[in-house]
């Protein structure tokens, strides 16, 4: 990991300057971005790695991620993304073979502490997956359910209203609340799910590859809404579309597949971990150009 | 070039592709026709047995014949109330001791049981290996632990209920795993990831999504059940009871039993009684098989 020069926990402000230049080239956008001292990390990975079993899968990740930021996180298939996103919010619990080493600090509390249930982290960390999975249940229903499990108090048809706008979804399904979720379009879906996620009032999204079972109309839809949410949530997506980490994301890190020291296997590392920017124009890491110019992948 | 031109040109060519194989395409007409002939034999040994009972029952078939008990000794005067209520509550039983057992045990192990565990893989195997133990071992086993032994309830219909819920609960148990293992991970994921409890899950995700499935083969099994005979037998039902059963730790009879003991009658009118007898039992099974059908096209969730 020695070449990954933007190790956060070695360099803490690596990035402020290529930052800074960014929103200096948009003065247009109404986000306010906080100046780089004022950066808050929501995230602190230190030195995370996941075993299936006997396999390594990622290999000693170490970075901070940041609030009200979308950080995209890309490289080849198979090089850990998914399994890094699904440490966030402890969905590799769900998997009995995988054992998460390291720590990761939310708000500076370390969500693998003995003490912390997985249930609660989930109701702070929402998610949304690849492919959309509406629960077979009317789009009201869909809603209502995360808040309903974690009986929150108030008026449910105002919750759920309030996330569906959130979601850009309400203008198209207040009609048809009652609806089964099924009978809606793949984009449409993958808006409810987000909206689901969001109606629990979570204050990170993880998005794992939510656009690859969606055309491009839809995908181009998220990615506004994605630029939407980031100014209430932090948001962390693992995409294979180097495009859309390039147009939505303020952070990227190059995950990408090494041989384990002795070899024998293949981990999941990251290369490199820099202003989404300087990942695509000025890369550090020879693999990471190499990805990102589409030589390899 | 027009249509007609094109048409001109393929004809006067001799084809791209290669001649059908003569023996292949033989091979294929062949193995339908055996299939169909299949198909016909079963069909047709199922429409023999239904014709024979039929000629033979329907003219007993009456509301009196629903209604009255058994008779010893005038086949015109004799029912199958106490037979067909008798069943009626075996299967209320079996429903009762069945459901709340399997969903619970298919639920286990499917949603919980961790399959590196030798227990949870024996138990496995031993509910396979259940299923397809003959139906008179459960009878000796109710007879022994039921009827005398352990709980010596006596040949009663609680007994008789108990042994039948033994008898259909693996089938129970293996159509609720496959009910449940239908509802695919991805649910239980977007559940899980919205910060509900596993228990949570299951009870308003995982179990409404697969309750059709499970309801429909919860009565496929208790059909089973009031289709066996050989246990009832073994765990000694009445014979032709002229009473009905009044309480759990009442003698009982069912009607296999009923026919069973009409067929076995020298007399040639008791043994159309049987007939009679089989055509109420098959409208019975019809029946819940249809209902099964319902519910399966009805709410059976498409994912």
């Amino acid at each position: 990991m020695a070449q990954n020069p933007a190790n956060v926990e070695s360099e803490p402000k690596p990035v402020s300057a290529e930052e800074t230049a960014r929103t200096a080239t948009t003065p247009g956008e109404s986000r306010i971005t906080p100046a780089a001292g004022s950066r808050q990390a929501i995230f602190d990975v230190d030195d995370v790695s996941v075993h299936y079993g006997e396999k390594l899968a990622i290999r000693n990740v170490t970075l901070d991620l940041y609030e009200n930021e979308i950080t995209a996180l890309i490289g080849p298939s198979g090089c850990g993304k998914s399994t890094f996103i699904r440490c966030l919010n402890r969905m590799n619990d769900l998997i009995p073979s995988a054992k998460v080493a390291g720590s990761i600090g939310y708000h500076g509390e370390n969500l693998y502490a003995e003490n912390i249930d997985p249930v609660q982290v989930r109701k702070r960390i929402g998610m949304v997956f690849q492919k959309p999975n509406p629960f077979p249940k009317s789009i009201y229903d869909n809603i209502a359910f995360g808040p309903r499990v974690m009986g929150m108090k108030g008026n449910m048809d105002e919750i759920v209203e309030s996330a569906l706008r959130r979601g850009a979804l309400w203008d198209e399904v207040k009609d048809r609340m009652q609806t089964n979720a099924f009978g809606m379009s793949g984009g449409q879906q993958q808006r409810l799910c987000i909206a689901r996620a969001l109606a629990t009032s979570p204050d990170v999204l993880l998005m794992d590859e939510p656009c690859s079972a969606l055309d491009p109309i839809s995908t181009g839809r998220i990615e506004d809404l994605m630029d939407e949410l980031k100014k209430d949530y932090s948001i962390v997506i693992v995409t294979h579309n180097m495009q859309q980490a390039a147009r939505v994301s303020d952070m990227t890190a190059f995950f990408t597949v090494e041989l384990s020291e002795d070899g024998k296997d293949r981990n999941g590392v990251v290369v490199e971990y820099a202003p989404t920017d300087k990942v695509f124009t000025n890369p550090e890491d020879k693999r990471t150009e190499d990805y990102v110019t589409g030589k390899v992948g | 070039m027009t249509g007609a031109q094109i048409a001109e040109k393929a004809r006067s060519k001799p084809s791209v592709l290669p001649a059908p194989n003569g023996r292949d395409q033989l091979y294929g007409r062949l193995f339908r026709f055996a299939m169909y002939a299949a198909l016909f034999l079963a069909f047709l040994g199922l429409g023999a047995i239904l014709y024979d009972v039929a000629i033979s029952g329907a003219p007993r078939l009456s509301t009196d014949f629903l209604t009255k008990f058994p008779s010893r000794i005038i086949p015109g005067n004799s029912g199958v109330q106490s037979a067909l209520l008798g069943t009626l509550y075996l299967m209320l039983i079996c429903a009762v001791f069945v459901i709340p057992l399997g969903v619970a045990t298919a639920v286990y192990l499917e949603e919980y049981a961790d399959r590196d565990r030798w227990y949870n893989r024996l138990v496995e195997v031993n509910i396979q290996n259940l299923a397809a133990v003959p139906s008179v071992v459960y009878g000796i086993l109710g007879l022994a632990f039921i009827v005398r032994g352990p709980l010596g309830l006596g040949n009663v219909l609680l007994a008789g209920g108990i042994t039948l819920s033994l008898l259909v609960l693996p089938v129970v148990i293996i159509v609720a795993r496959e009910a449940i293992r239908a509802v695919p991970p991805s649910v239980r994921e977007g559940s899980l990831a919205l910060g509900a409890t596993q228990w949570q899950t299951i009870w308003k995700q995982v179990l409404p999504g697969s309750i059709a499935g499970i309801a429909t083969g919860v009565i496929l099994a208790l059909s089973r059940a009031i289709g066996e005979t050989a246990p009832l037998l073994v765990i000694g039902a009445a014979a032709s009871p002229r009473f009905n059963p009044d309480g759990l730790l009442s003698d009982f009879t069912a009607m296999p039993i009923q026919i069973f003991v009409w067929t076995q009658d020298p007399n040639r009118e008791f043994v159309d009684l049987a007939a009679a007898a089989i055509l109420v039992l098959m409208i019975v099974l019809l029946l819940m098989n249809s209902i099964a059908i319902v519910l399966r096209n009805r709410y059976e969730q498409k994912w």
